[in-house]
Parts: structure tokens; C-alpha cells; sequence
């Protein structure tokens, strides 16, 4: 018996899918640029003069870094209720994926910033520029552009990782899959269907960064 | 029944841990035998091989690993190969795995200098000794530290497997959830089953990587 191909009886899904691949660059999105400003608390506390606050933030980073995604959305779906902190799927999806990409990017801000030779700023100062403006001409921008592929790809990784928020049922690309996979059940159907959107958008994000890196963040800079 | 959160319950998540340690260490070997095809394939220097290799590596690194297992689960069955989710958890971990490896490698033998390569033909060593002898060792010092990354990306993934109804580590901190009511307990012992696996490696994976930045 050979299996029957059947793509078609997917077809009237086909705003779901739509909706599930909006739903899952939002959730990218929004979890990278808030990661993004917890990772640059983060990376800022780990360089601190104080050391509790030094290890709180090095904690953070690590206890992230070496457990699995997909425990750390049960933890905070299933889990924190228990501390009196009751999140719907979708929160806790955004909350999971922020402090995920916080800890991952808070080590990329750091080897920008450590990659910005000191004598530099000093020369910035001689030359009588202000601190904000030492901070925006001279670290902030070649920092940007030492950092920016990795945050791009930072960006690709969260768009993939969005996938396991389907284990709590949080509204995106895979959860809704699942639900068209249980209305016709034709799994390997759907699942190779969302696999290609999947690989479009990351295909399409790692375009762009490369473009925008081509842009603004090669040399001669304009 | 409500089963109280105890010495057991530990227990039991433990056992977790082998599952994941097996499964990583299958995914890992038989990943890091095809990564070296995949490798070899993407700098061999025949247009075909390159272009189907680089393809393999993007595909894997542009889909979720949570679908590479579904496409495993669901599509092995279909293509005429019934199968438990044992083997369908490690032919998909195998795959993701020797792309990923493939990648690094790539970038390890693309990084010795071309001139080793030419000075070891112009010797007169046939592909298999100028690859062993000459391009490999120094390849190897290069991936090291990425490779080792990878098996902390690697074991953290296998979690993946739980969704599919393997039993691992994950998946039996989600029965213990269950079957106890205190899911913040299970999931934080899982957590720290995960870090004292995954923190050592990560710590080595550093070390390295300064090392041979220093030397470099």
C-alpha cells in the first residue's frame, strides 16, 4: 500500500497558515527586542563594580544558556504558578523566548563592547567629545557593526526556537499545524507545508540582514 | 492519584538523564560520522556535491529541530519504513546533527591555509594522506571549541524528542509534573539535571576557544 499525497485538502487552511506565520514573527520579534534590552541590562551587570550584582546576572546568563528551551517555557507556563505568577500561553511564550534571547544576547553585546580597543575612547575624550557622544560615535556603532550578524542570527534561531511555544499552546505557526493536523489528520502533509514556510521566512530574514549589513554596517561607513 | 513530590520522584527524573545521555551520544557519533561527508562533500571542489551539501546544511539550519523531528516521526512511516520513536528521534537528531557538524568542519578545513593543501599535492600525498596527515589535524584544533558547543546545542535539542512522546529527561520531569502537581520542582530539578550536564561542556567549549585564540 502506497501512502496517497493529499496537499490538497490543506488548502482551505490556507489563512490559518497565514495568520500562524504572522503570529510567530510577532512572537519572534517582540521576544528579540525586548531579549535585546535584558541582555543589555544583563551584559552591563556582569561588567559591574558589585559583585552580587556580577553574579546575578552571570547566573542568569548560564542557568539560560545550559538548559533547554522547551523546560524553561514549561517552567514558566507550569511552574511559576505555583509562585503566584499565572501567565497565558502567549505571555509566557513571550516571557520564555525574551529571557532565552536575553541571556544569548547579553554574551554577544559583550564581545562587541570588549572588541572596541580602549584607546579610542580615551583618544574620544581627548579630543573633547562627551561621554554620550564617545558612547554613540565610537562604541555604540562599530560595536553595532562587530555584533550585528550575530544578533541577525540570533533573530533566525528565536524565529525557529517559536516552534516548541506549540508545547504550551501558545498561537503560532506550529500550534496551528497541529490543529489543522487534527481536523484532516494528514500530518506529513501539514508538517512538510510549514517546514517550507518555516525555511521562506528564515531565508528571507538572512537575505535581509545581509543586505542591511552590506548597507550601513560596511566600510567606507556613510 | 496525587503522588507526593519525593526521594522517588528524584528518581525517576534521573533516569531521565540516561536516556538523554544515549541519545545524545547516538545522535552525536553517527551526526559526526555524516558531518564529515557532509564536510568533505562541501570542499571537494565538485560543483554537484558543493551545491547539494550547502543545501542539506541550509535546509537544516533554516527549519525548526522541533519539525526535522516531526518530518521524522510522521514522514519515516510513510515512506514505507514503520518505525518507534526511538529510531525516528535518532535518524532525525543524526541528520540535524551532521549538518550542523558539517558546517563547522567546513569552516575547519576551509581555515588551513590553501598553501598546506598545495604544498602537500606538489609532495606528491594522494587526496586520503594530504587530508589525514596534513588538512585534519589542524582542522581538528580549529573545531574543537565550536564542536563542543555543539554538543551542548545537541543535548539541550533532545528535549525536542519528548514531544514526540520519547521518554528523556524532559519528558519524565512532564510525567513526574503531572502525576505530583508540583511542576515547578520537576521542571527545576530536570533544569539543574540539564546544567550539570550541559555547564561543564560550556565551560570547556570557552576554555578551548581562548586557547586557541592565544595561539592563533
Amino acid at each position: 500500500m502506497t501512502y496517497q499525497f493529499d496537499f490538497l485538502a490543506l488548502v482551505p487552511y490556507w489563512r490559518d497558515l497565514l495568520a500562524g506565520c504572522l503570529m510567530t514573527l510577532s512572537l519572534a520579534a517582540l521576544s528579540v527586542s525586548l531579549g535585546f534590552v535584558v541582555g543589555l541590562g544583563a551584559a552591563i551587570l556582569r561588567d559591574s563594580s558589585i559583585a552580587p550584582l556580577r553574579w546575578v546576572a552571570s547566573t542568569y546568563v548560564e542557568l539560560i544558556r545550559n538548559t533547554p528551551f522547551l523546560l524553561q517555557v514549561l517552567f514558566i507556563f507550569f511552574g511559576l504558578p505555583a509562585l503566584g505568577l499565572s501567565l497565558a500561553a502567549w505571555p509566557a511564550a513571550v516571557l520564555a523566548l525574551t529571557l532565552n534571547c536575553g541571556a544569548f544576547a547579553s554574551e554577544i553585546i559583550r564581545s562587541g563592547v570588549d572588541a572596541i580597543p580602549r584607546g579610542q575612547i580615551e583618544a574620544g575624550k581627548a579630543l573633547g567629545l562627551s561621554g554620550p557622544q564617545v558612547f554613540r560615535f565610537i562604541v555604540l556603532k562599530p560595536a553595532l557593526r562587530i555584533i550585528f550578524p550575530a544578533l541577525s542570527g540570533q533573530f533566525i534561531l528565536a524565529l525557529l526556537t517559536t516552534s516548541i511555544a506549540s508545547s504550551i499552546s501558545a498561537e503560532e505557526l506550529t500550534s496551528v499545524a497541529q490543529s489543522i493536523d487534527t481536523l484532516t489528520f494528514r500530518s506529513f502533509e501539514i508538517y512538510i507545508v510549514i517546514t517550507i514556510l518555516y525555511f521562506i521566512m528564515s531565508y528571507g530574514f538572512s537575505a535581509l540582514f545581509k543586505m542591511i549589513t552590506r548597507i550601513y554596517f560596511s566600510y567606507p561607513t556613510k | 492519584m496525587i503522588q507526593s513530590f519525593d526521594y522517588n520522584a528524584v528518581l525517576v527524573i534521573l533516569s531521565g538523564v540516561k536516556a538523554t545521555l544515549i541519545l545524545s551520544a547516538i545522535a552525536f557519533g553517527m551526526g559526526g560520522f555524516f558531518g564529515l561527508l557532509v564536510a568533505l562533500a562541501r570542499t571537494s571542489g565538485i560543483k554537484l556535491l558543493e551545491r547539494l551539501s550547502s543545501a542539506y546544511i541550509d535546509f537544516f539550519q533554516g527549519t525548526p529541530m522541533l519539525l526535522q523531528l516531526f518530518l521524522a516521526y510522521y514522514g519515516l512511516p510513510v515512506l514505507g519504513f514503520p518505525v518507534n520513536p526511538w529510531t525516528a528521534v535518532t535518524i532525525g537528531l543524526t541528520l540535524h546533527a551532521s549538518a550542523y557538524l558539517g558546517e563547522i568542519w567546513r569552516g575547519g578545513i576551509q581555515a588551513v591555509p590553501r598553501g598546506q593543501t598545495e604544498a602537500a599535492a606538489a609532495l606528491g600525498l594522494s587526496y586520503h594522506h594530504r587530508m589525514r596527515d596534513v588538512v585534519f589535524p589542524q582542522a581538528f584544533r580549529l573545531s574543537l571549541a565550536p564542536t563542543v558547543g555543539f554538543s551542548v546545542q545537541l543535548i539541550k535539542g533532545t528535549s525536542l524528542a519528548a514531544i514526540i512522546g520519547f521518554v528523556e529527561l524532559s519528558r519524565s520531569a512532564q510525567i513526574i509534573a503531572s502525576t505530583t502537581y508540583k511542576p515547578l520542582l520537576a521542571y527545576g530539578v530536570a533544569g539543574i539535571f540539564y546544567f550539570a550536564i550541559c555547564f561543564p561542556l560550556s565551560m570547556y567549549s570557552m576554555r578551548l576557544a581562548k586557547k586557541y585564540n592565544r595561539e592563533a
